[in-house]
């Protein structure tokens, strides 16, 4: 469970262009739920992901997982239970290693990296395998530098290699906004599966109003700060798409979108 | 023929030092200034060793290890205090001034008459009369594929692929639950290390300890790293740290060429210059890659 509790953010806090994001932001999300997050720009959508992640800190508030405190914890520890794919193809991998070079990186993640050999033998059948269920001929290109791969491509592997060893939360940040939408929609296919498969409580946030009805099992549209709308489980699954579209249209216009 | 042999001398020493600015420049992407310091302070540790009698080839170690704590040193300073990379080196090379001539007593230490590396009883007995010119060379040659082996090896570690990913992509390396700051750190550890070596190596072939020895030994590695990546950049067959090596051959040729014309004291005007055509001619040739991708 990943409990925000009172969480204050305050953006170039002391300065004329202070500006308050986050007051009292209160949010719980349950072990195995796959929440999506919509809203405008600027409502705090990547924001709250930074904040939960580390990559940026807080003014008050804390940030609790199965009920520790993680407030205080680095960035890179709090990575060994989460994995995150950024919207960014190019952040996920390493452009200037090979493919195997990478599964490899990522099979290791939460292990001690000593002078062992980088990549394990035995393992290369199985990263094989798990690339051959993308459909993209990734396996026959294994020595291949990731840099020449596509955005698509690129982007497939970041999400197998966030999601290879065991974690609990997955993050996702606007993963498929970089992607053409035939690629977008393979993805979002293999997110879906590899959630499902493995368990994971999984964060969303899209830009994409379908994608955040079709899949998880929660909504959340978020608002200056806010979260307007909290829809889960049957509740969820009962709200219609216009009824999103209609408040989303709202809130856009009342920022002057 | 000894003018030959002098080149590559020089230019497998050089080619040590290369190893080491090739990891942080071409693998970490940091502008380490260090070098400047650390070269001489491998070669201040190693006069201090060698005038107190101490075994030639146990410098070789020590001066690795004191290589290996300026890097660590320049790390901390860039990853704790948050000091800008470029900086860092810079103040630890200023440091490493006083140092090493605190290590090494006075600015200049001949070594003339001590048992080095090159020229004791051990080599005076195994190498037969006809190889005793090249017995130098022999030497540097064995040091640097050493280094250039192990180096390769270590790449090919675990340790070694986190290491060139901090360089390509540090978010991955702290989604990979590691402080990237200390891949960093050891990544200029192993790097001032080598950089030490040929430090030692080098004042040990030149028969004495110079505190000025450093002055410009970044600009010489980064321009055989240069040389060496940009010429073999198509031959895939051949190691990345082989090319390093090979041009730092390359360059102290042109270096040694360009001299033949001029006057010892041209010499750093001609590294400049030497340089930065390097730089220029690297550049020309990527924009051209670039157009002809593009078209």
């Amino acid at each position: 469970m990943l409990e925000l509790r009172d969480i204050h953010k305050y953006y170039n806090p002391g300065t004329v262009n202070e500006m308050c994001l986050f007051q009292d932001f209160n949010l719980t999300i349950r072990d195995g739920e796959f929440v999506s997050v919509v809203g405008s720009n600027g409502s705090g959508k990547t924001s709250m992901l930074n904040i939960i992640c580390g990559s940026i800190p807080v003014e008050a508030g804390s940030i609790l997982i199965d009920g520790k405190d993680i407030t205080r914890e680095k960035e890179y520890k709090r990575n060994r239970k989460i994995g995150r794919v950024y919207q960014n193809p190019a952040m996920g991998t390493c452009p200037s290693m090979t493919i195997l070079e990478n599964m490899s990186l990522a099979d290791n993640k939460g292990k001690f990296f000593g002078l062992g050999r980088g990549t394990n033998k035995a393992r290369i059948e199985y990263y094989r395998e798990s690339l051959a269920q993308l459909g993209l001929g990734l396996e026959d290109k294994m020595d291949v530098k990731v840099g020449s791969l596509s955005g698509g491509q690129r982007q497939a592997m970041a999400l197998l290699m966030s999601t290879m060893t065991p974690i609990e939360f997955l993050i996702l940040d606007e993963h498929t906004a970089a992607l053409d939408p035939k690629t977008a929609e393979l993805i979002m296919e293999l997110t879906d599966k590899i959630v499902k498969e493995k368990k994971l409580t999984t964060i969303m946030v899209t830009h994409n109003l379908r994608y955040a009805v079709e899949y998880g099992n929660r909504l959340i549209m978020m608002h200056q700060g806010e979260c307007v709308i909290d829809k889960s489980g049957e509740e969820k699954a009962k709200m219609p798409v216009d009824e999103i579209l209609k408040m989303f249209n709202e809130i856009s216009i009342e920022c002057g979108n | 023929m000894s003018f030959a042999v002098s080149i590559l001398e020089q230019g497998l020493i050089y080619g040590i030092l290369s190893l080491g600015i090739y990891i942080t420049y071409k693998i970490l992407d940091f502008p380490d200034l260090t070098v400047d310091g650390s070269f001489p302070l491998g070669a201040a540790v190693t006069a201090l060793l060698i005038t107190r009698g101490v075994n030639p080839y146990l410098t070789l170690v020590a001066a690795f290890l004191v290589g290996v704590i300026a890097g660590i040193c320049t790390g901390l300073i860039h990853v704790k205090c948050k000091v800008r990379d470029l900086l860092s080196g810079i103040i630890m090379m200023t440091a490493l001034w006083s140092i090493n001539l605190r290590v090494a007593g006075t600015a200049n230490v001949p070594l003339f008459s001590q048992k080095t590396i090159f020229k004791n009883d051990v080599i005076d007995k195994v190498v037969p009369e006809a190889l005793s010119k090249y017995s130098t060379l022999i030497m540097i040659l064995i040091i640097a594929i050493f280094c250039k082996i192990l180096l390769d090896l270590y790449m090919k570690t675990q340790s070694g692929y986190l290491l060139r990913a901090v360089g390509d992509n540090d978010k991955l390396v702290t989604s990979l639950a590691k402080d990237q700051g200390n891949v960093k750190i050891l990544g200029l550890a192993i790097a001032n290390g080598l950089v030490a070596l040929a430090g030692c190596v080098f004042c040990q072939e030149e028969r004495v300890f110079e505190i000025s020895s450093g002055t410009g030994a970044m600009v010489i590695g980064l321009a055989s790293v240069i040389i060496g990546t940009s010429i073999f950049k198509n031959l895939t067959f051949m190691k990345t740290t082989t090319a390093v090596l090979v041009g730092s051959v390359i360059y102290k040729a042109c270096v040694a060429i360009a001299l033949r014309s001029f006057e010892p004291q041209d010499m750093k005007l001609i590294t400049a210059v030497l340089f930065l055509v390097i730089l220029v001619l690297s550049m020309e040739r990527k924009k051209k890659v670039k157009k002809n991708a593009g078209a």
